[in-house]
């Protein structure tokens, strides 16, 4: 008997069974990206039959970290930069639960990029959305790492001289299973995109450009957009990691001209996750670990077992 | 200076395989029924520069390196640099024979590999045999190596040399090669250890008194070190998920670990960096497993985030630090207990976790299962600081001492039926954070239980998680948190026995205080101050928060004065004695030390003289005294 119940429950699920039924409502400005992520993820998640209590939503620091104040799961809002390491390990823990980790393009392309990078190369079996609104929200419209080259801000008072970073061709390198960008001006491909990464086994990562009316005056607003696959001029292939590439390479310029393209950029579906890989070699065990501490007949090892060498 | 033991110091270069050598040496003498303790000198260095290994012996037991060493065997460094006598690095070639021969006790014994090195390289070398008595022997122990295998098995043939020069039997030696390896490679050795053992009884004169002592133990003993001790205590206390990266000392825990864990159905992770070490064990405790993560100094300070965010959402986690020689990268490979103040007080915010020190191989055990009890039980980081010292020191224990129950209890974690019954808000969410609580603690849920969902952040949260900067609630949240603390010093004090080490008579006029890993060297310094006349008595103090103040009260309190022994050059337990008590600075006098070398037993008593004494004349080199307030 498993001591975590509402993983697998087989039920109807309402979708406002995601929506906290008393305070907080959200604290965004109005008009801000970040209601669009809520938005298609409320919808997402009973869709592909998940309920409340068997996802976990892990976040950073930043006005995108405070989703899970006003998505109803149970919620892990953690320090700015270090989603993914604390989502990643409660995976391991518990592999049964859904594991949703979100943050910003500061959080996560900046501060966290370490992170990032390995989360990705690792391939561990969970959903990283990062609300690319290219500043910092929070702190008040700082210059962020997607931020174009030239934008002005108050630390940045000449225009960054830097050119801003390629967050899917970086998601690609690294070993990012399941890429994506989608955009919040674009709620039923979001919808979409979020239950294919959720159903995906592995890493896969959604650019989610959220924009930011209150500092990002530039008004990036994200439209009009492009959906790559339902459009005849972007023919190539996302199970092709070199097509992938160029692919993603023309949108990461695109959108500094302006043009917003979105959809799949790269699916890999052969590539067994992190906690495959480590089942095959023996470091993880089969059963959630997680359970085995509610389990009164395991037989814990003990170090006993392992004195012998030292007689 | 105990009558009847042996120091034995090998020493060559590293990756000359002195470590392997020596810990073979130690397990013999172990199973020929001594008492062992072995301490560790190596440079930070793959190949080449001067290490060493001591191993002392004696029929009872022993809980320290000794004073100096009564016998060298000197191998040859395959590695050394700078051969120059004027270069940064001296001559290396001749370390294993040079260095620290003056603590070379009187009528010692130094065997020599003349096939590397050569004694007229050495200033004087004649001379001061001649003076001290040394017995010395030049054997060309490569050249024996070579002739029946392989030169790196000069080794083997040092260790023949010492059996027959000390008249000790080659059979747990023989016996302990046959384990390790097989085949030509143990035709060889077996070879050189016979050849090299009759070639010294037959072809010298045997002038010198040291023999190997003789002993007996009453049950079965294994030898190990203090980070193995520490790995098997969180392994018992159902520990099955650490995350890591490699920092020395550290690495040893995290090693041992590594190679256990997946035995027992557990899960380690080698991670990118030591902010996602501890956020790892974070993540994975707040699922539900019982976890871990550690580091030294240096990746310790990338877990002060992790760290206080793990005090922020109560999450229970256990950090090792394993101090080395610091600041920054410090000296990698040498100990020093400078991290005190580093470990009670790193990240944001009023500290609030649990902080163990142990004493001794054994107590890395016992203190690591009531960090992690603690840390389950209260839902709160328990940290458990050591240094170089204790992490690579191997001692003998009784086997019975690992014959312990398991205790896999995953602490103050409800049940779905639990929380159906506990507190919820009117949306269903479950109330995590209670305000009012008898303890301090308010049970969690865990992601995946029916009815348990809640909010875990950083920010200040209401009594569901949510963010909150209500005055009222900040100080409910804030008192509750902190009176954890409380109650776990009153569980410490009432439940359990004391994990402060005393020794020496309770009527003592004089108190030597320590911390951590140098408590052997300092009751080996009781007892010889007290066979000199003196009236002293020790404490090994273990808990640094919460801090045993009502022990430390009582103990300075019955001594006219104490001197405080530690490896640091700020005096920080000290300092944290005075911060806590907010009394006696003018009773304690600090003896320092802070040169990459702990304490002997020996300097440890020219530092009570010096202090009773008030001159410092005759204080040990590279220790100080810091005098007391007021001074
Ligand atoms: C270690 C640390 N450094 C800095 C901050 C301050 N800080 C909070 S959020 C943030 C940046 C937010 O930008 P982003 O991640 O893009 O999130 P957004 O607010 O745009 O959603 C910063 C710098 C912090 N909380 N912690
Ligand atoms: S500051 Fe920008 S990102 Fe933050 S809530 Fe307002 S609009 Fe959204
Ligand atoms: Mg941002």
């Amino acid at each position: 008997m498993s001591a975590f119940n509402a993983i697998g429950e087989e039920r109807d699920i309402e979708r406002d069974e995601f929506t906290p039924g008393i305070e907080p409502q959200p604290t965004w400005c109005p008009g801000c990206g970040d209601f669009g992520v809520l938005k298609a993820l409320k919808q997402a998640l009973p869709e592909v039959g998940r309920t409340p209590e068997e996802v976990l939503t892990v976040t950073g620091i930043g006005c995108s970290g405070k989703l899970n104040s006003y998505l109803e799961t149970y919620g892990f809002h953690t320090i700015h930069g270090r989603s993914l390491p604390v989502a990643r390990a409660a995976k391991l823990a518990n592999p049964g639960v859904e594991v949703i980790a979100a943050g910003g393009d500061g959080d996560g392309y900046g501060i966290g990029g370490n992170h990032f990078v390995h989360t990705a190369r690792e391939n561990h079996d969970m959903t990283y959305i990062v609300f690319n609104n290219e500043i910092f929200g929070l702190t008040k419209g700082q210059t962020s790492p997607t931020s174009p080259k030239g934008h002005k801000s108050k630390t940045q008072p000449s225009g960054s001289a830097k050119t801003p970073i390629r967050p899917l061709s970086q998601s690609l390198t690294s070993g990012a299973s399941y890429i994506a960008r989608t955009a919040a001006v674009n709620p039923n491909q979001a919808k979409e995109i979020i239950m294919e990464a959720i159903e995906h086994d592995g890493f896969a990562h959604i650019d989610f450009l959220t924009q930011c009316p209150t500092w990002n005056k530039d008004a990036k607003q994200y439209v009009p957009y492009i959906d790559i696959q339902e459009n005849d001029e972007y023919d190539f292939d996302i199970h092709d990691r070199r097509e992938a590439s160029e692919m993603m390479y023309k949108a990461e310029d695109a959108l500094y001209e302006g043009e917003v393209l979105t959809g799949r950029f790269y699916v890999d579906d052969e590539r067994p996750s992190y906690q495959e890989e480590k089942r095959a070699i023996g470091e993880m065990p089969e059963e959630p670990l997680a359970e085995r501490y509610f389990d009164d007949d395991y037989e814990w090892e003990r170090s006993a077992d392992l004195i012998d060498r030292h007689k | 200076m105990t009558d009847n033991e042996l120091i034995w110091r090998v020493a060559g270069g590293s990756g000359d395989g002195i470590d392997s050598t020596s810990q073979n040496f130690a397990k013999a003498l172990m199973r020929a029924g001594l008492h062992v303790f072995t301490h560790r000198h190596y440079p930070s260095r793959i190949r080449g520069g001067h290490t060493y290994v001591e191993i002392r012996a004696a029929e009872h037991e022993v809980k320290s390196r000794g004073d100096g060493y009564n016998f060298l065997l000197a191998l040859g460094d395959s590695f050394a640099r700078n051969p120059k006598e004027n270069a940064y690095y001296g001559n290396e070639e001749t370390k294993p024979l040079s260095e620290n021969l003056d603590e070379l006790r009187e009528g010692g014994i130094i065997v020599y590999d003349s096939g590397l090195l050569d004694a007229e390289d050495i200033p004087n070398f004649e001379e001061r045999a001649e003076e001290n008595n040394w017995h010395v022997f030049d054997l060309d122990l490569r050249g024996l190596a070579k002739e029946h295998g392989r030169e790196v098995m000069r080794n083997t043939a040092g260790v023949g040399a010492t059996a027959a020069l000390l008249d000790m039997d080659l059979e747990h030696i023989e016996d302990l090669m046959e384990d390790a390896m097989g085949g030509d490679i143990l035709e060889a050795n077996l070879t050189i250890l016979q050849e090299s053992y009759e070639t010294v009884k037959d072809e010298y004169d045997f002038e010198h008194d040291l023999r190997v002592p003789t002993g007996d133990h009453d049950e079965e003993q294994v030898l190990l070190s203090g980070s193995n001790s520490i790995a098997y205590g969180a392994l018992d206390e159902g520990c099955r998920f650490i995350a890591g990266y490699p920092m020395t000392p550290w690495t040893d825990v995290f090693t041992i670990m590594s190679q256990n864990l997946p035995k027992f159905g557990g899960i380690s992770e080698q991670v990118e960096d030591e902010i996602a070490a501890a956020a790892l064990a974070v993540g994975a405790s707040h699922a539900g497993v019982k976890s871990m993560s550690g580091s030294s100094g240096g990746g310790f300070a990338l877990m002060s985030e992790p760290l206080g965010l793990a005090e922020m959402t109560e999450t229970p986690v256990v950090l090792v630090e394993a101090m080395r020689a610091g600041p920054s990268t410090g000296m990698p490979t040498k100990p020093e207990q400078g991290d005190l103040e580093h470990v009670l007080y790193s990240s944001q915010g009023d500290s609030n976790r649990v902080v163990f020190a142990p004493g001794t191989v054994g107590e890395a055990y016992d203190q690591t299962r009531m960090a992690f009890k603690m840390a389950y039980d209260y839902q709160i980081p328990s940290i458990v600081i050591f240094d170089q010292k204790l992490s690579g020191e191997n001692t003998n224990l009784p086997a019975s001492f690992f014959d312990r129950e398991p205790n896999a209890d995953p602490g103050s974690v409800l049940t779905e039926e639990e929380i159906a019954e506990a507190a919820h808000d009117e949306s269903g969410k479950f109330h995590r954070f209670l305000h009012e609580t008898e303890n301090g603690v308010s049970p969690r849920s865990l992601p995946g239980q029916k009815g348990g969902r809640y909010l875990a952040t950083g920010n200040e949260h209401n009594q569901s998680g949510h963010i909150s900067e209500d005055p009222e609630n900040r100080v409910y949240q804030m008192d509750r948190r902190m009176q954890k603390l409380d109650s776990i010093r009153e569980e410490l004090n009432e439940e359990y026995e004391t994990q402060q080490t005393y020794y020496g008579p309770e009527d003592a006029e004089y108190g030597l205080i320590t911390w951590g890993s140098q408590q052997g060297a300092v009751e080996e310094a009781v007892d010889r101050l007290n066979d000199a006349g003196h009236s002293v008595r020790s404490i090994g103090v273990s808990d640094m928060m919460p801090f045993p103040e009502q022990e430390m009260t009582e103990f300075l309190e019955s001594v006219e004065e104490a001197l405080v022994v530690e490896m640091n050059a700020t005096a920080q337990f000290r300092g944290l004695t005075q911060k806590e008590l907010g009394l006696y600075g003018d009773k304690m006098t600090s003896l320092l030390k802070y040169n990459g070398n702990p304490f002997e037993p020996g300097e440890v008593v020219k530092g009570f003289e010096a202090q009773i004494d008030d001159s410092t004349e005759n204080l040990a080199t590279g220790t100080r005294i810091e005098p007391a307030a007021g001074d």
